[in-house]
């Protein structure tokens, strides 16, 4: 399949043994040479060359193009995780480009092939999308285009409400229960009175006492709610529960398997890019460039890591973490000794001479995300070393500023971003809400509001698919509201004061 | 490649969209705000697919470099290196070409197509550069990329001196500007557009206008590949102007309309000949003229020279406080059946659209 130019490959198979020389280990990688209008086509879809038909594809795609031919911005690099990997190079390209890229490119695959938050997807996932494409190109065969690409429209809008940790955890076993048995202390609800125990049997036949048990069985499974626990993985929730036709069931369990595909990705972006991006440095230099490259590679390096005022860069701050840590560890930097001095000359030439820094950074590559790893590795030192701070926008002067430079604010932004990858988290509290088959959602509120068109059209929706009202707690404007979408129209009530909600979530007695 | 359906889907949902809001487009004008050479910017925040997000402005984010608290950081967002996993939410405007959106206005308003009169096409060339190629003629060298190769060798050579930068090229880093030579067939074809600038006309009118015209040499630049416009200003006397100040000129005192309709003639027969150009005069006024005998005037002159020469003349009355409105039920009245010239009342922005289907939709 592969259709490098016989330079490109001599280049390709040196940068592969290298890579592997330095104790990468990467699933068998091919790089396929394309064309800019393929690479866009490519990025528009994900990476992935048959996916289903949807506009928005289409859209991602204009976009690229445009910007391409303005110059604006250009596609390096691409690789999916799949095995094997695939990664495409453009066309046209200088060489130092190609060699730089395909660096970088082992550095994902080792990513991909070692990460644990990888070790759940897919790795067949180029089939897996292109049957995706057939059966929903096949649904549009038999019901239409616009009714199709109607409902995935709607199923996208709720892509993002899935469970991004489930798929580590061993499965719930439910807990059924009991069938009705002897509760002595129960059973005296209902048992007739007798005085003498002799009596019991005949006053309380035991067909009585079965029925009465079945009964209150009944009325105790009508109390109970459903779901039984809070269910973030709403899809999940609305492939099983909601009333749809087979195919709609089929369209939303394919947006959901491919959210969970690219869920991995989101979560160790900065890590992912970190590897990458160190890696790709690592071999370059070390091993690979020419003296004539060097300017260039430092050129296209240094544009790939930038990162200004205003914007987070998870290459910068994935190398230069990573960078950090291997300093730390070959200096033994790190542990109760370290942590506990205080003496600022002592610390700056802490050296023990651990030589543990590469062997660290492979065991952080394997079991962090991004959450753990800002957390676990991001020290006061290195956000003074990069000069980070927090940014916030002030309402009295409509422009974002510089909030603060202090470092448990800083990792609180970073953390906060990082979690549930950006995302509101938002969750099923009661499928029959108030006995009526209406859906209570809550947004757990950590101090942000949803963006409230955005939220009303959602809302409509996820009214368009469990086909009863929906009802959504949150905060805005420092208040606690209730919103209500009933097919016609949105009705809104407050329900108290703001507070940030604490993991166990709302409870039923805050909304009236 | 099945990415072009998806592509052409998008387009349609876009124009689907606009069409469908055509009347808020036409008379907001915020697209034509946005414009860049051939292309509109039309705000789109609908065609993005909703999710539960968090509202952009109490967001904040981590940034780095230097400041202290309280300093700005200007827009977020703007400027990662390479592009990600994550989908684009940056498309909350649509590109969309002016001839694009003609056809949309043409399909709205069920537009007919103009025949054009005159069977001469002149195709023109033009010259476009290209690219960048390590040969050519000495008169097209690059000289920034020319430095740029020559600062590499220097570098990469260990020759580079950074207390004395002098960097001098040699042969082998010279690059070159490379073109391409385009035809364009040119159909001929020009507006005129007239407009009364006297104090009665205030912004709004001339905003209205503005948006008039602006769809106006959209469709008519569909058929006319190379559409030239004209501008005439006038109150009591009329001059030519170029296009900005046509817009924003306010002069005061009397108007006599005549003056622009003969300064319009002289420029047909000095520089149109009408058997081979297509002819559009547009004349926008709040409908007050000095005196009737100004008004006879300008008949006479419709008369005798703009109807049999022009292809059709167009007079759009915008409503203003001021105005008397006399000139449209003059012109009405004169030429009750005469379809070479349109009339027009535009009471407001919303009547715009209504407006531009009268002057168009008899297919001139």
């Amino acid at each position: 399949m592969a259709n490098l130019t016989p330079e490109l490959e001599a280049e390709r198979k040196k940068i592969c043994a290298v890579a592997k020389e330095y104790g990468l280990d990467f699933f068998e990688t091919i790089f396929e040479l394309i064309t800019y209008d393929q690479i866009n086509q490519f990025a528009a879809l994900g990476g992935f060359p048959v996916r289903y038909p949807h506009w928005k594809f289409g859209m991602e795609y204009e976009h690229l193009s445009k910007s391409y031919e303005y110059g604006l911005s250009k596609i390096y690099e691409m690789v999916i995780n799949t095995d094997p990997c695939y990664a495409y190079l453009m066309e046209g390209n200088m060489m130092m480009d190609q060699k730089l890229v395909m660096a970088h490119v082992y550095g994902h695959c080792d990513f991909f092939k070692n990460n644990i938050w990888f070790s759940k997807t897919n790795r067949k996932m180029m089939d897996q999308m292109a049957n995706h494409g057939t059966r929903i190109r096949r649904y549009i065969d038999r019901y239409g285009v616009d009714v199709v690409e109607a409902f995935i429209d709607r199923c996208l809008s709720l892509e993002n409400l899935i469970d991004r940790h489930s798929v580590y955890s061993p499965i719930n076993p439910t807990v059924k229960s009991q069938t009705p048995a002897a509760d002595p202390a129960r059973d005296r609800g209902f048992l007739l009175k007798y005085d003498r125990e002799y009596m019991r049997d005949y006053i309380n036949p035991p067909e009585f006492v079965a029925e009465q048990r079945r009964k209150m069985e009944e009325n105790a499974a009508k109390q109970a709610r459903f779901p039984a626990e809070p269910q973030r993985d709403i899809l999940k929730f609305l492939i099983d529960h909601a009333p749809l036709e087979d195919w709609q069931v089929d369209v939303l369990s394919i947006i959901r398997d491919e959210a969970y595909y690219f869920a991995p990705q989101g979560m160790t972006k900065t890590m992912n890019e970190g590897w990458a991006s160190y890696w790709h440095s690592k071999i370059m230099t070390q091993k690979i460039l020419t003296d004539s490259e060097i300017i260039d590679f430092a050129d296209h390096h240094s544009g790939t890591t930038h990162m200004g005022p205003q914007s987070y860069n998870p290459y910068k701050v994935g190398i230069e973490l990573m960078r950090d840590i291997e300093d730390r560890w070959n200096k033994g930097r790190f542990g109760r000794d370290w942590e506990e001095c205080d003496d600022v000359r002592e610390r700056k030439n802490w050296d023990k001479k651990t030589g543990l820094g590469r062997d660290k950074i492979f065991e952080v590559r394997k079991v962090y995300n991004d959450v753990t790893f800002i957390d676990e590795f991001l020290t006061e030192d290195f956000c003074v070393r990069h000069k980070l701070f927090v940014y916030k926008f002030n309402k009295r002067t409509q422009a974002f500023e510089i909030d603060t430079r202090d470092f448990k604010a800083i990792k609180a932004k970073l953390l906060f971003q990082m979690t549930n990858f950006g995302q509101p988290i938002i969750r099923i509290e009661d499928a029959n809400f108030e006995n009526r088959g209406e859906l209570l959602m809550s947004h757990l509120w950590e101090g942000i509001d949803l963006q409230p068109d955005f939220m009303n059209e959602t809302m409509k929706n996820v009214y368009a698919i469990w086909q009863r009202p929906v009802i959504l707690t949150t905060v805005m404007d420092n208040e606690g509201q209730l919103y209500r979408y009933d097919g016609h129209e949105f009705k809104n009530m407050k329900i108290g004061p703001a507070a940030p909600s604490s993991d166990e979530g709302q409870k039923e007695d805050e909304t009236p | 490649m099945s990415i072009k359906e998806d592509q052409s889907r998008f387009r349609n949902i876009i124009k689907g969209k606009i069409k469908a809001d055509l009347r808020k487009y036409v008379s907001q004008g915020e697209m034509i705000g946005k414009r860049e050479n051939e292309y509109v910017k039309i705000p789109l925040p609908s065609i993005d697919i909703p999710n539960f997000r968090y509202g952009p402005k109490q967001k904040g984010g981590v940034g780095q470099g230097e400041g202290k608290p309280g300093e700005g950081v200007g827009e977020p967002g703007e400027g990662e290196g390479q592009a990600g996993s994550e989908a684009g939410q940056h498309m909350l405007e649509a590109e969309m070409s002016v001839d694009e959106l003609a056809e949309i206005l043409g399909e709205k308003l069920e537009l007919p197509k103009i025949q054009p009169k005159g069977s001469k096409n002149i195709e023109t060339q033009k010259t476009r550069y290209s690219g960048i190629a390590p040969v050519g003629p000495e008169g097209l060298r690059h000289f920034k990329t020319v430095y740029k190769q020559a600062l590499k060798r220097y570098i990469t050579s260990g020759t580079y001196d950074p207390k004395d930068p002098r960097i001098v090229p040699i042969r082998r880093d010279f690059r070159y500007r490379t073109f391409k030579t385009v035809t364009k067939p040119q159909t001929k074809a020009v507006i005129i557009y007239m407009m009364d600038v006297s104090g009665s006309m205030g912004d709004e009118q001339k905003e209205i206008v503005r948006l008039e015209s602006f769809w106006i040499n959209a469709w008519l630049r569909k058929h006319y590949k190379g559409l030239e416009t004209r501008f005439i200003i006038h109150d009591a006397a009329a001059k030519e102007v170029d296009e900005n100040t046509f817009f924003r000129t306010s002069e005061s005192g009397g108007t006599l309309i005549s003056s622009a309709y003969k300064l319009c003639m002289e420029m047909i027969q000095a520089e149109y000949n009408t058997d081979e150009w297509n002819v559009y005069p547009f004349h926008f006024s709040d409908g007050d003229n000095w005196s009737g005998e100004d008004t006879r005037l300008c008949v006479q002159l419709l008369k005798e020279f703009f109807l049999p020469n022009v292809n059709v003349f167009c007079y759009g009355q915008v409503e203003s406080k001021y105005g008397s409105g006399q000139f449209l039920k003059d012109l009405q009245k004169e030429f009750p059946e005469d379809d070479r010239i349109i009339t027009s009342q535009i009471e407001n922005r919303d009547k715009i659209l209504d407006s531009i289907k009268d002057f168009l939709g008899k297919g001139k």
